[in-house]
């Protein structure tokens, strides 16, 4: 009786331990139903529209006529976006970090990290509304030519949003250095600007790294404010105070019309997304195995 | 280094020029630290002070209970709101179990095999993958493939796989967390792993687990683009009532204001964003309160 209840009860746990499994699977399942949705559409929208067309032309215009499907514009206007957010987070993200980790007093710290903490929290479409309602009149005030929507009031709400994210990941890496070696350097002199510069910041580096690419990932994939602020213009341009269009708020701008599913113009919202997907898929991976590998060094 | 043979007790004086140089470039270097950081401070002040100056006077009782209008004066939130709490705690219902028995997974059950590292380092990307990714397969599985048309179970289901990773990565550090003492005291005495994992890890992780959530449920309530995807941005004037309803959400409502150009439907859109951030603000303080309490025991 006792046996039959034990064995019973062995079932039970082989279910369960079963069940966690499938739970922890269905991450692995979501990739390669993305990877698989997006390759799918993308091939046989590749079946109309040619390769070399796609990526390299330069006009992209695909659901007026005459239509174009180059995405250069497109990735143009992201890597403006990214360019321009990264003047603005990275080394902003890195100051704030240097500051909490290297000079900050604990209640200095206790103040800035959780301030730093709600801006991370902050939803993207806010930031999207303060860089219509503040930074771009703000912009107009400064310059001439500054478009309703252009890409610098975009790319600099998108920099304030990364921020958190930089100034958090640079601070873990910054701490995880041993203060022996902080210790070593002051103790033959060095300034805290030596400490930091020449001891700290490189023995980081790593850390810093990856958050960086982390940043610029994120960046590449903001949506909303980038929608709200940059325009819906493609346009290869290096001009930031003029409109452009991303990647991503060109997703949005063929989602919002009424688009019939099975057209070509459906099918680039997959093509342009398998791009968006491969860029960032590619820079994660590498952010991580450069935090693990850094990690391992210090743990 | 060549020491100076003649260090006497005035060294202020005798400091060379090179190493006053160096000390001003270490305060200078401090100074530009703390100026970033406070641009970065006042960055908080100034998006709170332009929000509450454009929506304050917006906000009423008639704003959140009136439903959206072409008039900005009639204008509300009340389905944008119902439709938020809806997908909000259908996405916990369905990513809360699932998040937590994945960690419980990876962390108690898991063998050291190459599996096991793919589901790793999967899930660490799958959190980098930009939101409005997950709005395209939301739109391909959900939304055509299984029909579930712009329903609340539709956005509901892509929220979670969304924040299924956000859950995963901070339950798993919660569970970590729990002493292996305890999780060996309890083999020692002959229980199975699900009860060793069920009466003593669980309990002593929970706090944890459960700050985690709500902090990857605030994401869930924040994010627009995913919803947008899977067409949730229509005219919605009723409230839900079953999880097959079509709905709208706060941010989607406020995208929506934001989008047009007249300056009253701008400051529709700030009276909206508070709404949004009240509700984020009263997440964030259950996880600080959990946590609190999850300490003090």
């Amino acid at each position: 009786m006792t046996l039959l209840a034990a064995s019973k009860y062995r079932w039970g746990e082989a279910i369960l331990r079963q069940l966690f499994f499938v739970c922890a699977f269905i991450s692995v399942l979501t990739t390669v139903i993305v990877i698989g949705i997006l390759a799918v559409e993308t091939s046989s929208f590749f079946e109309e529209v040619s390769v070399t067309d796609f990526l390299f032309g330069t006009e992209w215009r695909p659901l007026l006529e005459p239509k174009a499907y180059g995405i250069l514009p497109l990735l143009g206007g992201t890597m403006l976006i990214v360019v321009g957010s990264s003047i603005v987070a990275l080394p902003v993200g890195l100051a704030c970090a240097v500051y909490l980790s290297e000079y900050a007093s604990d209640r200095a710290r206790n103040i800035i990290k959780p301030v730093l903490e709600v801006l991370a929290g902050i939803p993207t479409v806010v930031y999207g509304y303060f860089a219509i309602s503040f930074v771009t009149p703000g912009l107009r005030l400064v310059f001439d030519d500054v478009q309703i929507f252009n890409a610098a009031s975009a790319a600099i709400v998108v920099g304030v949003m990364v921020l958190p994210m930089v100034a958090s990941l640079c601070d873990d890496a910054l701490r995880s250095v041993p203060s022996s070696l902080r210790e070593g350097a002051y103790s033959v002199g060095a300034t805290s600007y030596e400490v930091t510069a020449r001891v700290v910041v490189p023995a980081a580096l790593s850390g810093i790294f990856a958050a960086f690419v982390l940043a610029v990932s994120r960046a590449i994939g903001e949506t909303m404010a980038v929608t709200l602020a940059a325009g819906a213009t493609p346009n290869l341009t290096l001009n930031p105070l003029e409109s452009i269009q991303t990647m991503t708020a060109y997703i949005v701008q063929v989602s919002l019309g009424d688009t019939p599913s099975g057209g070509l113009a459906y099918k680039t919202l997959f093509a342009v997304a398998s791009v968006l997907f491969t860029i960032t898929l590619v820079m994660n991976l590498l952010a991580n195995k450069v935090m693990r590998k850094y990690q391992e060094v210090y743990e | 280094m060549k020491i100076s043979p003649s260090t006497n007790g005035d060294s202020l004086g005798h400091r060379s020029a090179s190493l006053r140089r160096r000390h001003v470039v270490a305060s200078l270097f401090k100074a530009l630290c703390i100026g970033f950081t406070l641009f970065a401070v006042s960055v908080l002040g100034l998006l709170i002070a332009q929000v509450g100056a454009d929506g304050l006077p917006w906000l009423d009782a008639q704003f959140l209970n009136n439903f959206p209008s072409r008039f900005p004066e009639k204008a509300g939130v009340k389905s944008a709101l119902y439709g938020t709490l809806w997908v909000v705690s259908l996405t916990a219902l369905i990513a809360l179990p699932m998040g937590v028995l994945a960690a419980i997974y990876l962390e108690d059950y898991a063998p050291a095999s190459r599996l096991t590292r793919v589901i790793e380092i999967n899930i660490a990307n799958l959190a980098g993958v930009p939101s409005i990714v997950y709005g395209i397969l939301g739109l391909a599985i959900f939304v055509r493939f299984f029909g579930l048309e712009r329903s609340v179970l539709a956005g509901a289901m892509t929220m979670s796989l969304l924040i299924l990773p956000v859950i995963i990565i901070s339950s798993k550090e919660a569970i970590r967390a729990v002493p292996s003492s305890i999780r060996l005291a309890a083999y020692a005495v002959g229980a199975t792993q699900w009860q060793v994992v069920r009466s003593h890890v669980l309990p002593a992780a929970i706090p944890g687990i459960l700050t985690g959530v709500i902090l990857a449920l605030s994401r869930a309530i924040g994010e627009t683009a995913p919803l947008i995807m899977i067409g949730a941005l229509t005219y919605v004037a009723f409230t839900p009532e079953g999880p097959m309803d079509e709905f709208t959400a706060l941010p989607i409502q406020i995208f929506n204001w934001a989008s047009r150009p007249q300056a009253e439907f701008h400051e529709l859109a700030a009276a909206g964003i508070i709404v949004l951030l009240a509700v984020l603000l009263t997440m964030n303080a259950l996880a600080v309160l959990i946590r609190y309490k999850g300490t003090q025991k």
